[in-house]
């Protein structure tokens, strides 16, 4: 961490640290390559597109209710520049022992081989707390969000968990809504070797009602939590039922 | 958030779209003289509710004369209109639309969403309007033709003349088509709207094209920036309990069972229910409280899951990231002591300051079970609200 940006407060130090008030200042001043967004829904478009044209390489958006049509021009305008965003609506970024970047809590990690990625936080925190309580650890956990439009997708994280030497598992945590799962599904059986294990939330929820999570509806009978475990299962994956048994799922696969 | 068929209309005028010319009404009175107001010999009624299939549920009319208006508004205003799409208590209907009649050669669709796959408002359009699109995309899915929108250059009216001639539409046809696209794409991003259907959308006898329905859903997130829809909500087609948990920010469903659950976290509230259920029992809600929980809001939270009374027990299941378990335990003591709990209380508290959490819990002197795991805290509320 090497300083913040607040519009009117630069000049100013909070927690030891400079405040800018630009992102552009802050980058040439102190040479961040990587943001958090903690700013509110309204202005988070306007952060996202002022990150992204400061030449940052990575933007975390943490921030939960930006409207979705903010954030398909976000989307498309970071892709276009080639910069990689995680988030919103997200719990953010952590290789345990080296780098935090979001809002989970350290004190549950423990460094290790098992990579994570997820579009909820509470239950990264579970797979996190799972994985821990079994002694593997975590290599890196993302945590890609509950909103519609997500800056990263499962697939772009399973391809760097996959590349990435530390990680020698995969936990992948699903929700219904949309067919990102589905997607991944196809990605894993064809690019993944890794072992992964799967859990898919809202088997129980009722279609048509937004379960909490901008993205976890089931419209027009798709988007079933039933749908995504059957292409998982089909993908090879280790699925669970029950999200109390993602460490012995992962036990299980890797013989460890 | 959804608007009603004749708010949307209202939009869709704001817009250039050709309409039908209608009156919403209150009551038989009101009912009558929109008709006489409109003039002519034939009029539809329509309830006005917050789903589809009204047709089928007789809550659309075609009438002829003004005593079979003001029958259909006494028949209506202040029942319940029960379609295929309600539940069996259906929806209220406190206002009716009187339209003139529009004669119909042909039916269409032409709807938008916000496609999650593309990350594009995605317009669609099929010559088979007036049935279910759902059925159509299931059963001939060759038959909806498709148009992306680019976000960062917007609709263009080639798009639409495209879509037209795709669907078989001539002559004047072509531009009406992409005068109504072009609006439409207008109203989609000018208003947040999650989603927008006219169906169908008619070709009348001298070939024109006319919007006959309107559904609009509103993006809820963007809700904040939309003064005009914001009055457009109408409280009495929400699930009262919903609402009440929207007013204090939290996320609430009722479902049919008789555990209540109080979760942190969208993903982990939907994953205890889930497994809930996998230990035999039945979950009576969802309820997210979360990242920024307050004690008030948590107490609020527990008064909305203890007023279903079909609720036998609560467990709470909290893992703490930004939450402080210590908070959410003098939340629940608050709720408690306030309101009174008679049915028993399953904690389980993780992360954030969970041990002070568990420790103030413990220290309250009430009736509250403590639970050491998530697998340990499901059997126990299964157990405590009666079993299977």
């Amino acid at each position: 961490m090497v300083g913040g940006v607040s519009p009117g407060k630069g000049g100013t130090e909070h927690l030891g640290l400079p405040v800018f008030n630009t992102v552009r200042e802050a980058v040439e001043k102190t040479g961040a390559q990587a943001t958090v967004i903690y700013v509110p829904a309204p202005f988070c478009k306007d952060a996202i597109i002022e990150a992204a044209d400061a030449g940052l390489e990575l933007i975390v958006c943490i921030t939960e209710g930006i409207p979705t049509i903010d954030m398909l021009y976000a989307k498309e305008y970071v892709d276009r520049k080639g910069v990689r965003m995680i988030g919103p609506n997200c719990p953010g970024v952590i290789t345990p022992g080296e780098s935090k970047i979001g809002i989970m809590p350290g004190h549950i990690h423990k460094p290790g081989k098992v990579g994570i990625v997820s579009r909820s936080g509470t239950l990264t925190y579970e797979a996190v707390k799972q994985t821990t309580d079994f002694g593997y650890g975590q290599s890196t956990c993302v945590g890609i969000g509950g909103d519609p439009i997500p800056g990263s997708s499962f697939i772009d994280i399973l391809q760097l968990l996959q590349d990435d030497p530390q990680t020698e598992a995969i936990v992948m945590i699903g929700e219904i809504g949309g067919t990102a799962e589905e997607e991944a599904a196809a990605f894993i059986k064809a690019n993944v070797t890794k072992p992964v294990v799967s859990y898919i939330a809202g088997v129980t929820a009722p279609p048509g009602k937004r379960m909490g999570h901008a993205g976890a509806i089931i419209s027009g009978g798709k988007g079933t939590a039933d749908e995504k475990f059957a292409a998982l299962n089909d993908a090879g994956v280790k699925t669970v039922r029950s999200l109390a048994e993602i460490g012995k799922a992962l036990k299980e696969v890797t013989g460890w | 958030m959804n608007l009603h068929e004749y708010q949307g209309k209202q939009l869709f005028a704001e817009y250039g779209l050709p309409v039908s010319q209608g009156i919403a009404c209150d009551t038989p009175d009101e009912a009558v003289a929109a008709a006489e107001k409109i003039g002519g010999n034939s009029w539809v009624v329509k309830a006005q509710v917050h789903a589809g299939g009204r047709g089928k549920a007789g809550g659309v009319k075609l009438v002829k004369n003004t005593d079979d208006i003001r029958a259909f508004a006494e028949q209506w205003l202040g029942k319940q209109l029960v379609t295929f799409q309600t539940d069996e208590h259906g929806q209220p209907v406190s206002r009716i639309l009187v339209e003139s009649l529009t004669d119909i050669d042909q039916e269409l669709y032409l709807g938008a969403v916000v496609d999650r796959g593309t990350r594009r408002i995605v317009f669609m359009a099929s010559t088979e309007g007036g049935v279910e699109i759902e059925t159509v995309a299931e059963e001939t899915p060759e038959k909806i033709l498709r148009a992306e929108i680019d976000p960062l250059v917007g609709a263009q009216p080639y798009q639409g003349r495209d879509l037209a001639f795709q669907l078989g539409l001539e002559g004047k046809q072509i531009g009406q088509f992409a005068k109504i696209f072009m609006g439409l794409a207008k109203l989609f991003e000018d208003y947040d709207l999650a989603l927008l259907e006219i169906n169908p959308l008619v070709i009348t006898p001298e070939g024109d094209l006319h919007c006959l329905d309107a559904k609009i859903g509103v993006d809820g997130n963007a809700l904040y920036r939309q003064k005009k829809l914001q009055e457009m909500r109408d409280p009495s087609q929400e699930d009262a309990r919903e609402a009440e948990a929207a007013a204090w920010e939290l996320n609430y469903v009722a479902l049919e069972g008789n555990i209540g659950c109080m979760v942190n976290g969208a993903g982990l509230a939907m994953g205890t229910m889930d497994i809930i259920k996998l230990n035999g029992g039945r979950p009576a809600n969802f309820l997210d409280v979360g990242g920024g929980a307050t004690k008030e809001r948590v107490s609020e939270a527990f008064k909305i899951i203890l007023s279903d009374d079909a609720v036998q027990a609560v467990l709470v299941n909290i893992f703490g990231g930004i939450v402080r378990c210590d908070m959410i335990a003098e939340g629940i003591i608050g709720a408690v002591k306030e309101v009174g709990v008679k049915v028993p209380v399953v904690v389980r508290l993780e992360g954030n300051n969970a041990e002070l959490g568990s420790k103030v819990l413990a220290e309250s002197g009430l009736n509250i079970i403590a639970a050491s795991s998530l697998a340990d805290a499901a059997e126990q509320v299964v157990k405590a609200a009666g079993g299977k």
